[in-house]
């Protein structure tokens, strides 16, 4: 049993943490959908009061979801490294904010404390944080991956191209990618949605994207975002796979609606690894989350919308992925209903994931019956580019043609580069200033008349 | 540069004006060669999206006007009963999915009294229920016509039962319409979620044996019915099909196999009344 213990609100109290945790959120649609959220904004603050005075140890000696009958409790409470924890150990979740937001919280430190953080202790604090504090604290984390270059450095911002078609046509999708690369997106991953979920459809995108990057010597990767069972089967047939993306959630009856485990994503992971394509890095997953996920699926455990979500992130540091992104406004106003909704869901996602050593990018994104428009992302995309975020999405003219939605544009992208002086994965800005995508100072003005360019142009034609 | 001026790609006036765009275009829908103002977007593009926006926006908040639909349905002589889902309004209606798959009190009531009147035929092969679900521009502009070609397909051996016309409905919401009026297949045709270029796509849904709890995976999808997507036509015959195999075979969903070829549409043709 926890109360707030301020004068003049004891009347509420709070059962259990997971209750604690959920009524302390900051409002939004999908805590309401499953019933969890404070009544009141008064409840919702003394939540807060008792949140904070909980001490992060406790998280360890209670779990939200029963150890026993789920993978990704134990995957938590078996990796968790105690002896980084030992820096926080004495602290409540209100200390743990003051301490996040002080001098000592160093980089360096804030690296070393990661593995000894459970997805809990920092969906917590999470809640007890303005969103100030979420992009502060995060822009203090750098999380640097790498496969054929090097994703997340302090100063960069990556962006996947991301070339969907509603057929898959390869002229269709080869002429995205063209207008991708002369807005200098890229660096991330490019990265096809396909409107087919089949290992013949998998390996036709993948052949093109990898024709095109031999062709060209683009130092990125490549990955179309099939089901991981998909990608498995396509590796056995020796297709040219970098990336393997699964799309993850908090709870093991969640991914059990995805139709994946633990077991498939390690499997998956050590057949990419075993095609040795990396030049620079190994590390070879991509994973999707979002909030909403687990309960669209039936399978939150009772849990608010947020702690289940940051529960993903310890399945993805699990499996070293190159990239992960929350994908924050896709998933309807039933979950997070307007911009102010989906801003804070999105801060709060890169803030977790951060925190926990994930390397996070964000699909800045929303749909037309949500309650949001292109201002809101430009707010959210400028904020999350002070917060550090490692990625976010290029979508010509940010309007997704196959998945029906709205994300950032690759001129987005170069707004956001410029505006806070952001360079791309070194290796593929050093490729754009070769192309002369990139003028010699650094701003993206690609010449037409370049060799190199009417062979892009010859091959998109093409496809 | 003069201030204002939209460069397609290249900055520099002395490069002659390449235009691959044009060519490129014609493979793809997506917003490809908007040029560029700086790093920005050009006026006319920008607003050119909005206006595309506005367009989905309004979509989805268009309220459903039935007795339009009703009235362009009437040459097909069928028995209309419209609807409300327990979601009151738009908004709750956005919020509570939950909602939109439960009937209204009244409506639950008008139902089953439609169901004991039709007493002489106390069930139906079919009913068909036209649903506002995210965009009642998409029922507006290609329901009635995907339904009276649906029902020109189909043989004269299938029972219909009463056309119902659905407010603040998701798919679900079927289950318990076809429920209370005791059909062997529900067929929702429904305004999908709008992309930004297709704020009239219309969706259709089979289920055999609805109930309410039935699953999706119990259910066959045919999406994106729309002028500039799957013709209305062509939908129709692969409805068609499908509640044929469905009644056949007794199922639907993923266990009905979706075989719809070119030959299938060619006998379902065939297979049309004279």
């Amino acid at each position: 049993m926890h109360s707030a213990s301020g004068a003049g609100f004891n009347r509420f109290t709070f059962p259990d943490l997971k209750t604690v945790l959920a009524k302390a959120s900051p409002l939004r649609s999908g805590d309401l959908l499953a019933g969890l959220a404070a009544e009141t904004d008064e409840e919702r603050v003394a939540a807060r009061y008792a949140l904070a005075d909980i001490p992060l140890k406790r998280f360890l000696s209670e779990a939200l979801v029963p150890y026993e009958r789920d993978e990704v409790t134990r995957l938590i409470m078996d990796s968790h490294d105690y002896t980084a924890f030992m820096a926080v150990s004495s602290l409540t979740v209100g200390d743990f904010r003051n301490w996040l937001l002080s001098d000592d919280a160093t980089p360096a430190a804030l690296k070393a404390l990661a593995p000894g953080l459970t997805p809990e202790m920092v969906a917590a604090v999470s809640k007890l944080m303005r969103n100030q504090d979420l992009i502060a604290v995060a822009r203090k984390c750098r999380v640097v991956t790498s496969f054929r270059n090097t994703i997340g450095l302090e100063g960069h911002l990556g962006v996947r191209l991301q070339p969907n078609h509603p057929t898959d046509d390869p002229a269709g999708v080869a002429a995205s990618i063209l207008d991708g690369l002369m807005h200098g997106a890229g660096d991330a991953v490019i990265g096809i949605n396909p409107a087919t979920d089949s290992p013949d459809a998998m390996i036709e995108l993948l052949k093109l994207i990898d024709d095109v990057r031999d062709r060209l010597q683009i130092p990125t990767q490549s990955c179309v975002l099939s089901h991981v069972t998909t990608a498995i089967e396509a590796m056995n047939r020796n297709a040219p796979v970098d990336l393997v993306f699964q799309s993850i959630a908090g709870t093991q009856a969640a991914n059990d609606s995805f139709g994946i485990n633990l077991a498939i994503l390690a499997e998956a992971q050590q057949a990419a690894l075993s095609l040795n394509r990396g030049t620079v890095g190994t590390d070879v997953m991509y994973f999707e989350t979002g909030q909403g996920a687990a309960l669209s699926a039936d399978a939150h455990e009772g849990l608010d919308q947020q702690t289940v979500e940051t529960r993903a992130y310890a399945v993805a540091r699990a499996f070293s992925p190159l990239l992960v992104n929350t994908v924050v406004g896709f998933i309807g106003p039933e979950y997070l209903f307007d911009g102010k909704q989906i801003t804070r869901a999105g801060l709060e996602d890169h803030f977790c994931a951060k925190l926990l050593g994930v390397p996070m990018g964000v699909d800045v994104c929303y749909t037309n019956h949500a309650e949001a428009d292109q201002d809101d992302m430009d707010n959210l995309l400028t904020l999350l580019g002070v917060a550090g975020t490692n990625f976010v999405i290029g979508v010509p003219g940010a309007d997704d043609i196959m998945l029906n939605y709205q994300s950032t544009s690759f001129h987005d992208a170069m707004y956001l580069r410029s505006a806070l002086n952001l360079q791309p994965a070194p290796e593929f800005a050093q490729w754009l200033r070769k192309m002369e995508i990139f003028d010699q100072s650094g701003r993206t003005r690609p010449k037409l008349d370049s060799s190199l360019t009417q062979d892009l142009l010859a091959w998109s034609g093409a496809a | 540069m003069v201030g204002g001026c939209v460069m397609s790609l290249s900055d520099n006036p002395n490069v002659p004006r390449l235009d691959p765009w044009s060519r490129l275009r014609v493979h793809t829908s997506a917003r490809i060669g908007l040029g560029r103002v700086g790093d920005g977007l050009p006026t006319s593009q920008l607003l050119e999206f909005q206006m595309a926006h506005a367009r989905a926006r309004d979509s989805v908040h268009m309220p459903f006007d039935a007795p339009a639909v009703a009235t362009s349905l009437m040459s097909l002589k069928l028995p209309v009963i419209t609807v409300q889902s327990a979601a009151a309004n738009r908004s709750e209606f956005l919020q509570r999915p939950d909602y939109g798959r439960k009937l209204a009190p009244q409506s639950e009531a008008d139902l089953v009294n439609a169901a004991n009147s039709a007493d002489a035929n106390p069930s139906f092969d079919v009913v068909f229920i036209l649903a506002d679900g995210l965009s009642a521009r998409a029922v507006h502009e290609n329901g009635a016509d995907m339904l009276r070609q649906t029902i020109a397909c189909l043989g004269d051996d299938w029972s219909i039962g009463p056309l119902v016309l659905a407010h603040q409905a998701r798919v679900a919401l079927g289950d318990e319409i076809a429920t209370r009026l005791k059909a062997k297949i529900s067929v929702v045709l429904i305004g999908e979620r709008p992309g930004l270029s297709s704020a009239d796509s219309l969706g259709a849904y089979l289920t055999f044996a609805p109930k309410p709890g039935c699953s999706n995976a119990q259910r066959n999808c045919i999406s994106n019915i729309r002028p500039a997507g799957f013709p209305v036509g062509d939908a129709a015959h692969k409805l068609v099909y499908l509640m044929n195999e469905a009644r056949k075979n007794s199922i639907s969903g993923v266990k009905l196999k979706d075989n719809f070829t070119a030959r299938n549409l060619v006998e379902t043709m065939r297979a049309l009344p004279k």
